[in-house]
């Protein structure tokens, strides 16, 4: 597909915006958007350390799904899908998003149990979703070993229909050209590195390229957000993890779905150059490099070969990881911090670019009306204090 | 073969091998690679590009090529550059992409190895052979590593002379004189991880016709280096003018060394179009074997190739020069070169750019590294001699021989020419010039931008040859330095790798290791079906002859609930806890009580995690005033005792208790029935144990643990013997009348009781409250793990969901929804029929709910009815059986004589594997095995942590616990290092030294017994795997 000939301006930083937001990804260029487009508030920029959207935006696997188990979830993540559905005409630009159909395999008894629970849920709640018995599973996807005489065998599967891949750099550079013609400046190469808080309020954010006064700062720096935070002052519970992914070289079609196991710990779908991505579950440790060990990829690899015998001989050509947010219940955190003007949208940890156009659009409307969007609440902050977690690890054991 | 030379070149004449390219048949010769010998057979054009379709021909030498791409037998996609040819070989040409077949089952072996050094040379090269032979005077460990079959770099390819004579014969003395180097060729360096660790593949057969099955085809090794010395030269890169993709147009040094390494003419009539003087040579050397040089064409002096043309097969005809055509079948290009800094950069080493040489280099490395010769920007043979010694640690001892080679000047900074449309600059994805300057006018500045707007670099080859083109074609577009621009990231792994290799041993019944019991054999023979849980193999229930799973799961159902039936419990975690603090830590790590118990007594406990939802359950017993034995659940085993070390180590550090892990040490038979008491007392248990009570008896000879719980409502027994009696302890059970059953039917009997499975009824968001357990959260305790959280909003609230029980008229789907008008309110965690109440009944989490409920799955709706969540005896009126019946003990009046190791059934299979010569595996028998947290109890015991230890003495019981095998013969240490990640050299692990390790994915105690002699501690329910490893591992070895 062909790019358009222009994408972005490449704007010197003015001194003041009434609106910062720190972080140019995909959640950054969507807010700004929204922002903009459904907010009419286009005195806007976005602050990127590094270029615009080379964080998790750039690295990650793609997968787009809803099928999330608790209501709370299943309402942000299948507003995020809807709006998907309309956005490569929305934003004029091929996002490459292929509803294909994504498969949650289960390979024992409670792996069953978890998936049918799901389905059910999400039936209930208004999103596609089907049970697949093992039979049905090889049916839709004739190249999984789906023997019984594997390690784990497969027992079944959860289907998505509506689920589906898209292609990252597409999105992000729709966004980014969208927000831009509305006049939102993307400032690349500049950190924040500091907050200026008056009486309780976030009045300015320091950054390699001077100081910047904002009327409203919002956070949506992802892997990095805890640090930020702390110069503000406020301690959040995120736990920051390298996240890795893979691809191969380029193979004439050969799957045309997404697979994703949760309990051997590896997902795969073939992007539409032909190429095999996969990726795996977090790397165990915390860490800020965005590098992840060797060992992780070749246990994943075992797995993805129990699964798709003939993928053998296919090689992998690259392996990269970006640092992903964790929170302790495994969903974002989206609204207001203790800090006045300053905002916070983090935590999608390994899951969040199919929540890219919703979280932008639940963002904007929090910053735009200073409160929690109704489908951002259940998501604040003081939920670690209430004890209201929305726990989405059986959703998120492979999360993405 | 037209082109071939008759003399020269490093192949072997004497030796024809046969081989077809796209179904033509067609002959190389031994030494060959499949480029060379389609360059020899005047192929032109090997295949198309993969989105314009443009022919496209060899333009390499090695794993930089970016279009001579093929498949070879079943291997999708390689490059012909890389592939040796060998007699019967069978390529095919791709555009692209490669190719899958959907039966294809690769039945060839791969495997992995570590080694450990003190200096690690990736490239043997001039540079790299100097380092690798000066550190091995200082009587280093030193590894040396190259991608090719023999050793030399690009020497292999020049015609150079040191000293006089051919520059090989020095490559000869070098390598004759590396003492104890380890030198593996045909092995590329591909990842270099933090503290110098460096992982390479070794195509171990890929090169030979005849590959013998039981050696691995390739190896994936992992080498932990103290130094690491990269000598991995440079890559010479190309312009971007149109047309520079025409089959016929080549990078200058391939062009070179296809000529004086494979004596294959790889045109007739060549122009020579540079920047830099190395082409020179090029020119020279393709003279001397008899090509025409039309020209030479130096940047330099203001000439330049301004587009090719081509002939009617759309390869190479002719080339531009100053607005004429000049005739020429080949076009050797050289832009200059790019040091090969991909494993520096991986390392996280910063580049900087070279305004001598035009090319980025390295800067400051960020390890134990250094790079030298032509990788470090250097150019000339003898300069990067001299920097390999002086790397290597001891240059004074070597003398630097003298080159022929001609002085170089300095190259010029050359990107492009002529016009930027068909102008590539990433022949692998067809990007060019123009696509460049389109992501530039579209706004972008950054080079990852470029790459992703482009895909310039995204290729098989990592962009080797069109990365810094990419940059430089950019640095021209934007007026800014390279340097500015930067490069992109260089990513692992450096030459691509399959899957497989990825892989190694870890497929099928090796992907990850099956535990099983020591009852394990008896399921089998019994038809068992397995459940998966965890890594065990669990038997789910044990079918007769055409039963279906529901009529044996009714089966054993009802004999649990009318006579006597037995499981193996022995998969259920069971951890040793000691000292003087153990009540006060179960206090606090458990929701309820367990200082106050009586010695004696067992007591069923919950746990939870900080946020207070359920973590794991269990019942815990205390053996002593000072000693408890916990139970987890099978699931959880590993994950508790972390639980439990991480509170006592990280915030209570100041209490006296420690953790022994016993749950191999111990088979369990749980007996279940109101006739278990007949059954039990017959094999010597006192029939009048109380409920809830533990006694040490001795069974059939045997020390044995008897505890009186039941998870089945029904009056039950646990009697554990160590490991090896637990296989006959349960045929005597059996043959005494007990039914066999598994875990289905234990779930059903337990939620007939109303009991819940942790990962069942809970799901991470079910406090002990919420299960209706309130009765086991202490209201006394000071505090607990979860205390606090059980007093927040959320746990407080009213409408918090519940456990309850459900009746329909059918059986529903576990994990279906509740609904009632007011909407989902809850799910089904467990559903079965019940044998004794003949219905079908269900356990559900539900908040209140008013009005008519249904549970819907599918297209399912199904009524439901709530009731209670206990289903079976709510007063608990048969758990201690009928006191009329309670017959006397027999104790004595039979044997547990025949104890069966977990390696029983492998001593057939070690005895034919290995071979006497080289190596042997071989079971220790059972030995006394105790496991101390404290003082060294002597006796030779080994230290396995600050104050752990195991030997014949201490604390602990643990000796079913681990089973031994002894691993004998010169090539045990091979073995070993395919599984073992640790440094084996016999300097470092010593006679007599131990650590704890893993070997495969097995965890292990490895202990060096004598020279070649070494003893592998393995769980017992790990055993069999390791087996089943080790058997693999011995395959290379057993060949004669
Ligand atoms: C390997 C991998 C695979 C994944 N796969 C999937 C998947 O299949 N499906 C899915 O839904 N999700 C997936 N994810 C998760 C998803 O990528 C993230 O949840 C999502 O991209 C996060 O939002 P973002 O795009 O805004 O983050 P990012 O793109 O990381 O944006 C954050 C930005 O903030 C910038 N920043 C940080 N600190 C500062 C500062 N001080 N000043 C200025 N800028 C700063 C960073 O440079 C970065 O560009 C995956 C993630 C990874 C790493």
């Amino acid at each position: 597909m062909r790019h358009p000939d222009f994408l972005w301006r490449n704007p010197s930083p003015k001194s003041a915006y009434d609106v910062v937001i720190v972080g140019g990804g995909g959640h950054g260029l969507a807010t700004a958007y929204y922002l903009a487009r459904n907010h009419g508030i286009t005195n806007v920029a976005i602050l990127e350390k590094g270029w615009l959207a080379g964080g998790n935006m750039a690295r990650n696997t793609t997968i787009i799904r809803s099928n999330y188990l608790w209501d709370e979830s299943a309402a942000i993540y299948e507003h995020s899908l809807k709006l998907w559905e309309g956005l490569s005409a929305e934003l004029d630009y091929d996002l490459m998003f292929s509803q294909r159909g994504v498969l949650n395999l289960a390979h024992n008894l409670p792996d069953v149990r978890e998936g049918r629970r799901r389905a059910s849920a999400n039936q209930q709640n208004g999103i596609d979703a089907e049970w697949l018995d093992a039979d049905e599973v090889k049916k839709f996807c004739p190249i999984l070993n789906t023997s019984p005489h594997v390690r784990y065998p497969v027992l079944g599967a959860t289907l998505q229909r509506r689920a589906g891949i898209a292609k990252h750099d597409h999105v992000a550079w729709g966004y980014a050209r969208a927000a831009d013609a509305l006049g939102v400046d993307l400032i690349q190469g500049c950190e924040v590195t500091g907050f200026e808080i008056d009486g309780g309020r976030v009045t300015a954010v320091r950054t390699s390229q001077g100081r910047i006064a904002a009327g409203t700062v919002a956070l949506a720096a992802a892997g990095h957000t805890s640090v930020l935070a702390d110069k503000a002052g406020i301690r959040l519970p995120l736990q920051s993890h390298p996240l890795q992914a893979l691809v191969s070289e380029l193979l004439d079609p050969v799957l045309d779905c997404v697979v994703m196991s949760g309990a051997v710990h590896v997902y795969v779908s073939q992007a539409h150059k032909g190429e095999l991505v996969m990726g795996a579950g977090i790397d165990a440790y915390n860490s800020y490099g965005q590098r992840g060990s060797f060992n992780v990829i070749e246990r994943q690899m075992g797995a993805a070969l129990e699964l798709f015998p003939i993928f053998s001989r296919v090689r992998v050509v690259r392996t990269w990881a970006g640092i992903v947010d964790v929170a302790p219940d495994a969903s974002p955190i989206i609204g207001p911090t203790p800090v006045e003007g300053l905002y916070i949208n983090a935590g999608w940890g390994t899951g969040g670019f199919k929540a890219t156009p919703g979280s932008g659009w639940v963002y904007a409307d929090t910053i735009a009306n200073q409160r929690a969007h109704p489908l951002a609440e259940p998501f604040s902050l003081d939920r670690f204090t209430t004890g209201a977690l929305i726990d989405e690890h059986g959703a998120a054991a492979v999360a993405h | 073969m037209t082109q071939r030379l008759p003399i020269g070149g490093r192949v072997d004449r004497t030796r024809t091998l046969r081989f077809t390219f796209d179904g033509v048949a067609m002959t190389g010769y031994q030494g060959d690679t499949l480029a060379s010998a389609l360059l020899a057979n005047e192929v032109r054009i090997v295949g198309r590009s993969v989105d314009l379709g443009r022919p496209r021909g060899v333009f390499g030498i090695g794993s930089e090529e970016p279009n001579a791409l093929v498949r070879v037998g079943d291997d999708p996609m390689l490059t012909a550059t890389t592939v040796e040819l060998y007699d019967g070989l069978a390529a095919s040409g791709l555009a692209g992409k490669g190719r899958l077949d959907p039966g294809f089952a690769d039945d060839a072996r791969y495997d992995k190895a570590y080694l450990h050094c003190d200096v690690l040379v990736v490239g043997g090269g001039p540079a790299g052979l100097a380092a690798a032979l000066a550190a091995s005077e200082s009587g280093a460990r030193v590894i040396l590593l190259d991608e090719q079959p023999e050793l030399g770099g690009s020497l292999l390819g020049a015609r150079e002379r040191l000293d006089g004579r051919p520059a090989m014969d020095w490559v000869a003395a070098a390598e004759a004189r590396l003492s104890g180097v380890q030198v593996f060729t045909r092995t590329t360096a591909v990842g270099y991880y933090d503290h110098n660790y460096v992982v390479a593949v070794e195509r171990r057969t890929d090169h030979l016709a005849d590959r013998p099955a039981h050696i691995s085809r390739q190896r994936l090794w992992h080498f932990r280096a103290g130094r690491v010395i990269l000598a991995t030269g440079a890559h010479e890169r190309s312009i971007a003018f149109p047309g520079n993709d025409r089959p016929g147009v080549m990078l200058a040094s391939a062009a070179r060394a296809y000529v004086n390494r494979y004596a294959v003419r790889p045109g007739t009539r060549a122009v020579v179009f540079t920047c830099a003087d190395s082409a020179f040579a090029a020119g020279d050397d393709l003279r001397a074997a008899g090509v025409e040089i039309a020209t030479i064409v130096d940047a330099r002096r203001g000439e330049t190739v301004t587009r090719t043309v081509a002939g009617p097969d759309g390869a190479l005809a002719g080339v531009e020069i100053g607005g004429r055509i000049v005739e020429c079948d080949l076009l050797a290009v050289c832009g200059g070169w790019n040091p090969t800094v991909h494993l520096f950069s991986q390392s996280q080493g910063r580049l900087r750019y070279d305004q001598n040489i035009h090319a980025f280099v390295p800067h400051l490395s960020a390890q134990a590294e250094q790079s030298v010769g032509a990788c470090r920007g250097t150019y000339g043979t003898a300069a990067c001699i001299e920097e390999g010694y002086a790397a290597g640690g001891s240059a004074g001892n070597f003398r630097i021989p003298v080159s022929d080679a001609r002085h170089e000047q300095p190259p010029a900074a050359l990107w492009t020419s002529g016009a930027q449309e068909e102008a590539f600059v990433d022949l692998q994805r067809d990007v060019t010039v123009a696509d460049v300057a389109r992501s530039i006018g579209a706004g972008m500045r950054s080079v990852e931008h470029v790459k992703r707007y482009t895909t310039a670099g995204t290729g098989a080859d990592q962009g080797k040859t069109s990365g810094p083109g990419t940059v430089g074609v950019m640095s021209a577009l934007l007026g800014a330095d390279p340097g500015a621009v930067g490069t992109t990231t260089y990513r692992p792994p450096y030459v691509p790798i399959s899957i497989a290799l990825l892989a190694g041993r870890e497929r099928g019944i090796l992907s990850d290791p099956i535990r099983v019991t020591s009852m394990h054999a008896s399921h089998v023979a019994r038809g068992a079906v397995f459940e998966d849980v965890g890594q065990w193999k669990r038997p789910w229930y044990f079918p007769l002859d055409g039963e279906s799973m529901d009529d044996a799961v009714l089966r054993e159902c009802a004999a649990a609930r009318t006579a006597v039936a037995a499981m193996d419990a022995s998969t259920l975690g069971k951890i040793d806890i000691r000292g003087a603090d153990v009540g006060v830590f179960l206090d606090r790590i458990y929701t309820n009580m367990y200082s106050t118990l009586a010695v004696g007594a067992c007591r069923y406990g919950v746990m939870c995690t900080a946020d207070g939802m359920v973590f794991d359950d269990g019942v815990t017993t205390r053996l002593a005033e000072e000693r408890y034995l916990m139970t987890t659940t099978t699931g959880n085993a590993a994950a508790v005792l972390d639980w439990l070390e991480e509170w006592h180590q990280t915030e209570w550090p100041e209490l006296d208790v420690s953790f022994v892990s016993v749950t191999d040490h111990w088979a369990t038979v749980a007996v279940v029935g109101p006739r278990s008491r007949e059954l039990v007392t017959s094999l010597g248990v006192p029939g009048d144990m109380p409920f809830m009570t533990y006694r040490e008896v001795g069974l059939g000879g045997v020390a044995a643990r008897v505890y009186r719980i039941s998870f089945s409502g029904e009056l039950a027994w646990e009697l554990n013997v160590p490991w090896a009696y637990g296989r006959t302890l349960w045929e005597t059970v059996l043959e005494r009348g007990a039914v066999p059953y598994g875990t289905e039917t234990m779930h059903v009997l337990r939620a007939e009781k109303g009991f819940p499975i942790v990962g069942q009824e809970t799901d991470g968001t079910v406090t002990p409250q919420d299960l209706g357990m309130s009765w086991a959260v202490s209201k006394r305790k000071p505090d607990y793990v979860g205390k606090r959280s059980h007093a927040r909003p959320d746990a407080m609230r009213a409408d918090r969901k519940r456990l309850i029980g459900l009746f329909s008229a059918e059986r529903l789907a576990e994990g279906a929804q509740l609904v009632t008008a007011a909407g989902m309110v809850g799910h089904v965690t467990s559903s079965y029929h019940s044998a004794a109440l003949d219905r079908p009944f269900a356990l559900a989490l539900s908040r209140d709910a008013h009005g008519p409920m249904e549970a819907v799955w599918d297209t399912r709706r199904v009524p439901v009815e709530i009731v209670s969540s206990v289903f079976y005896d709510p007063e608990n009126l048969v758990r201690d059986g009928s006191p009329s019946t309670w017959p006397v003990s027999h104790e004595g009046d039979w044997l547990l004589d025949r104890p069966v190791s977990a390696l029983d059934a492998y001593r057939d299979r070690f005895a034919v594997a290995g071979a006497d010569a080289v190596v042997r595996a071989r079971e220790i028998p059972l030995a006394i095995m105790r496991e101390t947290h404290g003082a060294d109890p002597g006796e030779d015991a080994m230290r396995l942590g600050p104050e752990w230890w195991i030997g014949p003495a201490g604390d602990v019981d643990v000796s079913g616990q681990r089973t031994i095998v002894e691993l004998t013969g010169p090539r045990a240490r091979d073995v070993l290092i395919t599984g073992c990640a640790l440094d084996l050299d016999p300097r470092v692990f010593g006679v007599g030294a131990y650590v704890q390790t893993m070997l495969g994915r097995a965890q292990v105690i490895l202990r060096r017994v004598d020279d070649d002699a070494y003893h592998v501690y393995v769980r017992s329910s790990f055993a069999g795997y390791l087996a089943e490893w080790l058997l693999d591992a011995l395959a290379e070895w057993s060949h004669t």
